[in-house]
């Protein structure tokens, strides 16, 4: 990247950026049950924010608290600098495009999508009968659904009452759009297909998307900015790049990709102690001989002869995954998920080697020693956490 | 969540609630009150020690209502199959059929049945004209219980028609694809999954058999004195009132009884309205 | 098996039939006998529309059935709407079995506890009797409350609450989400609960026959006076004409695209 472009780039972004939505300590909690514990975030103009984290993490609460359907117990809510805590949600600048839609079943889809002009607000003209029937043209033309209007709610597939949800909630020009969960309820193909529609309305129409999802990888493809949260904590904000290759701590490194999360001990700068051996990296700032998270990340190991190995391994267990195998080998003790293009024998012994970039240093946190060996690792525990979260969206 | 609810959200069932404790609740106390006072108003015992005279009422109307019910499931059981089972179109031209008497009322069915009954009635008078003896249908037990059947019978096969008809086809398929003859498909998959249908069907039988006093006027020709009846007759003088309100009394807690034990049978809520 | 289980259907559906045929075909007997049928005529017809108590009687019940459908629905449905509100559980619990009452009890003891709550009420006021319409009323609203209620407290226990809050997302106060998006789902509930209470309080005979006066006959009153002592003819004309009224209603709401009109008042277990 040419330094100076970029520098622009980003300048010319600074500059377009402004607070719209400040959360200042917000707590809450239902029956005692605290679900958000001091939750302080940032949310600029035209910005394409993501909640992402476990079921019950607080994320659809945080959600809840903006568009006013919920009032935090502790902390403000800023909107464009003022205070809306008390402000319910039918005078907020906010539309929200609700987790099973709530579509309106007794109205077709051009009544659904005028219902937010409709509705009369004070201080405001009427709509007249052209204007809104030309407000709902340009919605359908936006989320591609021309000639639907007479159409029954009932009548639609999934993919189409998502999309008239998202309609009805842009009618009105908000300045943000909550999504909670919008993507759930579809199927693996049209979901890939609406994430890259729901960017693309994002870009065309400049509203400030925050979106919440469980899913990583949607987080990642879709977001400017993703906001990983879990136990009613913010663990981490970023763009998808710095969450990915920076992660703050071992909860964020273990919940995006696959994450070898070792204990370590930082002796200096720019060198750290894992399994036994010293290794060059390019972290520094910690004191002398603090005990720290180490996160290598499964692609950026590379297998090599043993007589240039920096460790040995025991290969465990090998998958085929078309492109790449997935390999779990054995190093002291500890198990490391290894992803290679080389070929290598189920119970062989390999040679390892890491490069300085490849080594992410973390401070210890609350979730050090939970998560990152991969020694009970199956693809169906996997797979069956994975249906857990999607079932409740909190 | 929503913050608060709003003083309409809490006030709107305040009209019910006084009117179910005016219409509902007063007048239960009052047949409690009237059981246990005498025609003075003081507290007396005396009503339910004289309901010793009234037992072979009690036991008779128990009798009845209990064969009307056992009569109309064995009937009703094989019809509400047969109807489930029938095409789609047949099944609502039956369902016509069956709802048809249901929504008669009980006095025109019952006196319709009487026109063919009677001693006078259509059946005697052909009997007659083909030379053979009269039959004295009304006036005896079995024209009663007869009416009681004939009257709810529609009670009974509609819950269970209903469970029946909502049956995922499936459940039979497996039954079969596992091994099972069409008999054993019905005894092993389709009672014990229409069971909520029969429960339902039973109190809606037994509940107005056992409380009838209609059917047993006319069908009885007074000649048998169900619950109802005693109720009734004793309720069209003020002096015998408080007697009437104890048997009420006993037949309320009776019925409470029953009804409470046949839940046990069915674990679903069981209720019954298509 | 097909065989017998259509001979089966035939012979009960005849035998359920059969005192039906014969009321509806001896109502146009000209002789007004059972034992011949001499010619087809409309003598008594004329005779029971000739008949005033008839008339008023049928005028009197549907006076009766219109306004006490009306007056349970009002007060069942915003009883509804307060018990869904509402949320401590037991009380909820409670007031629903307490409304069911009267459709868990025998008619027969409904109908005399409501006859000596009357009673009663005219014994404190001294006054002779206060049984008639207004009596009548109360009991015919009683015994209709249970069933409205069960008709629309399901209605707002699937209510979405995302609904609403979409509404009010959109613009909309709690009020005017309630009146836009929340009633429509909710009002064929009313409905259905209505028609149900319309037709039971049309049918009911064994309440009535406790809390009603000379002075205000309903239709089921009127058929039990007239056939306590003899046959009438006149009522065989009146029963089948009901028949054939209750006919055309349910072939209208079966076969045509008017769906689920309440189906007949049932007892429910628990």
């Amino acid at each position: 990247m040419p330094f100076p472009k970029y520098f622009l780039f980003k300048g010319y972004l600074c500059g377009m950026e402004k607070k719209l939505i400040e959360l200042r300590g917000i707590s809450k909690s239902y029956d005692g049950e605290p679900v958000l514990r001091g939750i302080d975030l940032d949310i600029h103009d035209s910005e394409f924010v993501t909640l992402l984290g476990p079921s019950g993490c607080g994320k659809t609460t945080t959600l809840r608290i903006i568009g006013g359907f919920e009032t935090p117990d502790e902390g403000e809510v800023l909107f464009d600098g003022e205070k809306i805590n008390d402000v319910p949600p039918y005078k907020r600048h906010v539309n929200t495009v609700f987790q099973r839609y709530a579509l309106f079943p007794h109205l077709n889809v051009f009544e659904n999508i005028a219902f937010g002009l409709r509705v009369k607000k004070p201080g405001q003209p009427k709509p007249t009968k052209e204007e809104i029937v030309n407000k709902v043209t340009e919605m359908l033309a936006l989320v591609n659904l021309k000639g639907f209007e007479r159409r029954h709610i009932n009548t639609l597939s999934g993919g189409q009452q998502q999309r008239v949800a998202i309609a009805r909630a842009l009618i009105n020009q908000p300045k943000v759009l909550l999504l909670d969960e919008p993507l759930g309820a579809l199927d693996l193909k049209l979901r890939k297909d609406m994430q890259k529609e729901l960017k693309s309305i994002q870009k065309r129409t400049k509203i400030t998307f925050i979106y919440v999802t469980h899913d990583q990888e949607e987080a990642l493809t879709m977001s400017d900015t993703v906001v990983v949260m879990a136990d009613g904590k913010i663990q981490q904000i970023g763009t998808p790049v710095d969450i990915y290759n920076e992660p703050q701590n071992a909860f964020v490194a273990d919940f995006i990709g696959e994450s070898n999360i070792l204990d370590g001990i930082m002796r200096e700068d720019y060198k750290v102690k894992f399994s036994g051996r010293e290794f060059l990296c390019l972290d520094a700032g910690f004191d002398k001989n603090e005990p720290v998270d180490v996160v290598i990340r499964p692609e950026d190991v590379d297998i090599v002869p043993i007589d240039r190995a920096m460790l040995t391994a025991k290969v465990t267990s090998l998958t085929f995954k078309g492109d790449y195998y997935e390999i779990i080998t054995d190093v002291c003790g500890f198990k490391w998920m290894i992803e290679t293009s080389d070929a290598v024998e189920d119970g062989a012994t390999v040679g390892l080697s890491i490069d300085p970039d490849a080594i992410h240093v973390m401070k210890k946190s609350e979730y050090s020693g939970k998560y990152g060996d991969y020694s009970t690792y199956s693809e169906e525990a996997e797979h069956l956490s994975d249906v857990e979260t999607e079932e409740d969206g909190e | 969540m929503m913050k608060g609810r709003s003083l309409f959200q809490k006030m709107a069932a305040a009209p019910h609630i006084v009117w179910a404790v005016l219409f509902i609740v007063a007048p239960m106390l009052f047949v409690i009150y009237f059981a246990f006072t005498d025609v003075n108003g003081k507290f007396s015992f005396a009503n339910i020690l004289s309901l010793s005279q009234y037992s072979n009422v009690f036991v008779l109307s128990i009798a009845f209502a209990l064969i009307a019910t056992v009569v109309c499931l064995i009937i009703g059981y094989p019809l509400a199959y047969f109807m489930a089972k029938s095409k789609p179109k047949t099944q609502r031209v039956l369902l016509v059929l069956l709802m048809l008497p249901m929504w008669c009322n009980l006095l025109i069915r019952t006196y319709a049945l009487m026109a063919l009954l009677d001693n006078g009635g259509l059946l005697n008078s052909l009997l007659e004209s083909v030379g053979l003896n009269k039959l004295y249908i009304v006036g005896s037990d079995f024209g009663v219980i007869f009416g009681m059947i004939y009257d709810f019978l529609p009670y009974m096969v509609l819950p269970i028609y209903t469970v029946m008809s909502k049956l995922d086809k499936r459940y039979m398929e497996a039954s079969a694809d596992l091994g099972c003859n069409s008999f054993q498909t019905m005894t092993k998959v389709i009672m014990p999954l229409s069971v909520s249908g029969v429960i339902s069907g039973i109190t809606m039988v037994f509940v107005p058999s056992i409380s009838t006093f209609y059917i047993s006027q006319k069908l009885g020709a007074g000649k048998i004195d169900l619950v109802g009846d005693t109720i009734e007759r004793l309720f069209q003088n003020l002096s015998t009132y408080n007697v009437g309100a104890a048997i009420s009394l006993i037949m309320m807690i009776l019925i409470i009884i029953s009804v409470s034990i046949m839940n046990r049978f069915s674990d679903d809520d069981g209720g019954m309205i298509i | 098996m097909k065989i017998f289980s259509k001979f089966y259907m035939f012979l009960i559906f005849a035998i359920l039939y059969a005192p039906i045929a014969v009321l509806i075909v001896f109502s146009f007997n000209d002789a007004g006998s059972l034992s011949e049928f001499s010619k087809f005529s409309l003598t008594w017809y004329e005779e029971l529309f000739a008949d005033e108590e008839a008339m008023s009687a049928l005028k009197n019940s549907l006076i009766l059935a219109i306004s006490s459908s009306l007056i349970a629905t009002v007060i069942a449905t915003f009883g509804a709407l307060g018990l869904h509100h509402m949320r401590k559980k037991y009380i909820k619990a409670s007031i629903t079995s307490v409304t069911n009452i009267p459709m868990m009890n025998p008619d027969i003891v409904t109908g005399i506890s409501m006859m000596l709550l009357f009673v009663a009420v005219a014994k404190i006021t001294e006054s002779e009797s206060i049984l008639g319409f207004g009596t009548m009323l109360i009991a015919h609203v009683t015994f209709n409350l249970p069933y409205v209620l069960l008709s629309v407290m399901p209605r707002f226990n699937q209510l979405d609450r995302s609904l609403s809050e979409a509404a009010q997302d959109l613009g909309c106060t709690p009020a005017r989400a309630f009146f836009k998006v929340e009633l429509p789902q909710i009002v064929p509930g009313i409905i259905s609960g209505m028609m149900l209470g319309f037709t039971l309080s049309l049918d009911d005979f064994v309440i009535s026959h406790f809390v009603n006066s000379p002075n205000f006959q309903t239709l089921p009153l009127y058929v039990y006076n007239q056939t306590v002592h003899n046959v009438k003819f006149s009522m065989y004309a009146l029963s089948a004409l009901i028949v054939f009224v209750i006919l055309a209603i349910l072939l209208i709401v079966n076969f045509s695209s008017v769906k689920k009109l309440p189906k007949k008042r049932c007892r429910r277990v628990n």
